[in-house]
């Protein structure tokens, strides 16, 4: 075991010997992985929205910014530094958390309620739990062939420690009935027309009653930041992003699946090409399902793509991998393009939906170019695609991928 | 819930809107009405960064989206100036 403390300095070291953010932005397009569409790389730039470090801007309006490679220095990731994903342009501003009201409500409760924040924090259990916030698309811009969308590359993903109030708890109070099917989420963000679907998800009533699915509202022990769904969202340990509401204002149990274009048409991948266990049994359709829980996967964050390294010398091959919550069990580190493979050393356990640090000392044998990759398997015994399992929507991007290195 | 937050809510920060008016298309005929329909519900780094690889049936596809599930009032007059310029301009060329 390697301890945290030690990752986290050496990530800094490491960070301490490479470009600033402001330099690489003015020089090139470096904090840009390869194998994007051409159009990202004379377009994309690193902007900081109010709040948040300098971030991969894709898109301003909606603002969608990944987190650069480079960030991710341990099992958490800071909020200053954790993406941003909107759907629909028209999000709030200047929320006053005094404010805020959720509602409970639909067929499926018994008694409806209205929670303030304080409701929120006073009346139930405060529970924590780290986990992985990984939108479905991310990756997304590796698609071959390439497919549209937000042209995503690795940073579309993060790991918090999240504390709120149970769902389940929130639901117990409303009586919630045993007719519900789903229950449907809706944010206060919303469409600039009004004839594009308001984004509303729903969940399975098992996943909603399950003890991880919180309503947070702090996220590393802050409040959520703005631009992560302030004052809080929904947080659905192992599933994809597109369940964890922002800006969560209304939770409806229907008695009945929830149909709108959001969880109809959007955000579904075709039946039976993915390893995935939970399956949305009420969304379920002849060709394609609703994407669940997240895909094994791992990225490499040191070094970076082109670094170089020094021949006879031991240098750091540092990430972090993740899964849908069944935990890593491994995480092995080729050197020679795939031919090969090494385990490599597993950093602390936070949680079985967190982020799992690992490191692999390489000490390139001559000078020379070394294709290295990392690939992570879990207690399951699922391991990375080892080629893209092609959707057209681009989504579960789990595929292993080289990055180039050299050594002199 | 929208009513509830209608006055709290606007389409974008001033913060972006200064910062996207770095966001320009390439000057060719139709670029008004494609920054006029497009440019009302997103930023126009959405068609910038989807360069390269769309040919003109992946650009129908997408105006095609904009109009049937996102409910765009774009006519078929104007949905045809948009492929055109979006398949002459930010297509694969194939």
């Amino acid at each position: 075991m390697i301890s945290r403390r030690a990752l986290i300095a050496g990530g800094a070291l490491a960070l301490a010997g490479s470009a600033s953010p402001a330099r690489l932005q003015a020089a090139d397009k470096s904090f840009l992985p390869r194998g994007l569409p051409e159009g990202v790389y004379g377009t994309a730039t690193l902007e900081a929205l109010p709040g948040k470090k300098p971030l991969i801007k894709l898109s301003y309006r909606p603002p969608n910014y990944e987190t650069p490679l480079s960030y991710f220095r341990s099992e958490f990731t800071p909020n200053d530094s954790f993406f941003v994903r909107y759907h629909l342009a028209g999000i709030p501003e200047e929320i006053d958390p005094a404010q805020w009201k959720l509602t409970v409500s639909g067929e499926g409760v018994a008694r409806p309620l209205e929670l303030t924040l304080s409701d929120l924090r006073a009346n139930f259990d405060p529970v924590e739990v780290a986990a992985v916030c990984q939108c479905s698309g991310t990756r997304r811009g590796f698609s071959e062939p390439h497919v549209p969308g937000v042209q995503w590359g690795f940073g579309a993903v993060g790991n918090a420690l999240w504390k709120g109030a149970r769902l389940k708890d929130v639901l117990s109070r409303a009586n919630v009935r045993p007719e519900t099917v789903e229950v449907a989420l809706n944010g206060a963000d919303g469409p600039v027309l009004d004839g594009t679907p308001d984004f509303i998800k729903s969940i399975p009533l098992d996943k909603a009653l399950d003890e991880n699915t919180l309503i947070a509202y702090e996220m590393n022990g802050a409040p959520l930041p703005h631009y992560n769904g302030f004052p809080i969202r929904l947080v659905l340990p192992g599933w994809t992003a597109t369940y964890w509401m922002k800006h969560l204002v209304s939770i409806e149990a229907v008695t009945k699946p929830f149909a709108g274009f959001w969880m109809k048409s959007a955000y579904r991948i075709p039946s039976g090409k993915f390893p995935i266990v939970q399956h949305f049994l009420s969304q379920m359709a002849a060709a394609n399902e609703p994407i669940t829980e997240m895909v094994i996967n791992s990225m490499i964050t040191a070094p970076a793509e082109g670094f170089t390294l020094h021949a006879g010398e031991s240098a750091d091959i540092r990430g972090v991998a993740w899964d849908g919550g069944y935990g890593i069990a491994r995480v092995e580190i080729s050197t020679d393009g795939g031919d090969t493979w090494r385990e490599a050393e597993l950093g602390e356990d936070v949680g079985r939906f967190a982020f799992r640090v690992f490191r692999f000392a390489f000490v390139p044998p001559r000078p020379g170019r070394y294709q290295v990759m990392a690939r992570a398997s879990n207690t399951i015994g699922q391991t990375q695609a080892e080629k893209l399992i092609f959707n057209p929507a681009g989504y579960n991007n789990n595929v292993v991928r080289p990055l180039t290195v050299n050594a002199v | 819930m929208r009513l509830l937050l209608i006055t709290a809510m606007i389409a974008m920060s001033g913060f972006a809107a200064r910062a996207e008016e770095a966001v320009t298309l390439k000057e060719a005929p139709g670029r008004d009405i494609v920054e006029g329909y497009c440019g009302a519900c997103h930023s126009l780094d959405y068609p910038r960064i989807n360069a390269g690889f769309l040919n003109r049936e992946g650009w129908e596809s997408e105006v095609d989206k904009m109009i049937k599930a996102y409910g765009a009032p774009i006519g078929d007059a104007d949905a045809k100036t948009i492929v055109d310029y979006l398949t002459a301009n930010y297509g694969s060329g194939g």
